[in-house]
């Protein structure tokens, strides 16, 4: 792993400048939203778990949910001079990991999670670039501050350049 | 303000836990001893609360690959139940059972055939029923589990399945470690449990508290 890798865990967010470079591990019903501002090289990502915080009492960890995520990921790209008007998203993840027909809403959580953070992203009027989702297997993400670029790995498959 | 999952739990109620642990692990035991017809040794479990961002610590890091068995929860309690076992242990298993070798070539560990993954998926389902007897029986409530579902991928991956259905109302995840050896073979396993919040406080009520 790189030195200037910074590591986001689940349910975590973080920011980082050219040349820094984010990656959170094993992606599996989580989703990783990845923004870039290519004018001030600064970029973000979070590792959201869950669709909504409104839904839910125990919701103090805005980095855990994809509504509040977006919002507090922007800020703290905005403190190192990116501007959300600059801002593009790029996401991965929202695996269905086990083969339950999905009778308990609870088991579909990936697929909510995809919808709610697409909402969560137009919401903010910042526009999602590219995407791979769903599916029902890992993702490992890495986020490139020099130039955006967004790197996706899965056991047993090639590397995906976003 | 409705208190936090993991501020519920008080040591007392963890060692209770580590007890119901110990029990399931026993009944699991005997019925893993039988299926192999081997001695069966296990230690205490040890049972603790872990944050999300480490929560894959417990199993190898969040990129290890590990065999994840996922039994969904019906009837009084809710939620899921899992079983988390290194590739190792669950090709050691397979060995037990039926006979068939471990593979050799590193990249055929990932992959499972129909047998092995039918052997592998009801060892978990032993192991988890045997727990969630323990669990009714304390509780005092009728819980129905699913058919057992198996998935091979990296640890975090599989473990945001439980993570997210915890998230709803606690920042950490509820683990019970317990290990089984059958004569030299270790088979270690964890087990994560995830009743939905109704079914969380009638657990916590039967242990005691309000």
């Amino acid at each position: 792993m790189p030195r200037n890798m910074i590591v986001v865990g689940m349910a975590d967010l973080n920011v980082t400048k050219a040349p820094g470079v984010l990656t959170t591990l094993g992606l599996g019903s989580c989703i990783g939203i990845a923004l870039y501002d290519a004018r001030a090289k600064v970029a973000g990502l979070a590792h959201i778990m869950l669709p909504d915080s409104t839904a839910i009492q125990n919701n103090t960890n805005r980095a855990k949910f994809a509504d509040t995520a977006v919002i507090a990921l922007v800020a703290e790209m905005e403190k190192l001079g990116a501007k959300k008007i600059n801002m593009k998203a790029k996401i991965a993840g929202g695996a269905q990991m086990f083969a339950f027909n999905a009778t308990n809403e609870n088991l579909r959580v990936g697929d909510r999670n995809v919808d709610a953070t697409k909402i969560a992203l137009a919401k903010m009027g910042i526009p999602l670039m590219a995407s791979e989702t769903g599916a029902s297997f890992g993702r490992t993400v890495e986020l490139y501050s020099e130039d955006g670029k967004f790197l996706i790995k899965a056991i047993g498959q090639g590397i995906r350049t976003l | 303000m409705a208190k936090r999952a993991e501020d519920l739990f008080t040591d007392m109620h963890l060692d209770i836990l580590k007890e119901i642990g110990s029990m399931g692990t026993a009944y699991a035991a005997t019925a893993l001893s039988k299926m192999v017809d081997k001695k069966v040794t296990m230690p205490v479990p040890r049972v603790s609360w872990l944050d999300f961002h480490n929560v894959a610590d417990f199993v190898g890091g969040p990129e290890s690959i590990v065999v994840g068995i996922l039994v969904s929860l019906s009837g009084n309690i809710q939620g899921m139940m899992m079983q988390i076992m290194s590739l190792e242990a669950a090709h050691n298993l397979v060995e037990l059972v039926i006979g068939t070798p471990p593979p050799t070539k590193e990249e055929d560990k990932f992959s499972f055939g129909e047998m092995e993954r039918s052997v592998v998926e009801e060892v978990g389902n032993i192991m988890i029923s045997s727990y969630l007897t323990s669990i009714s029986g304390l509780t005092n409530s009728q819980i129905k589990p699913s058919i057992p579902y198996m998935c091979v991928d990296m640890a975090n991956a599989i473990l945001s399945v439980p993570a997210s259905e915890f998230g709803r109302m606690a920042d950490k995840m509820l683990f019970i470690e317990s290990q089984l050896s059958v004569e030299n073979v270790e088979t270690t396993g964890c087990f994560v449990m995830v009743p939905n919040l109704h079914s969380f406080y009638r657990i916590v009520r039967a242990l005691g508290v309000e």
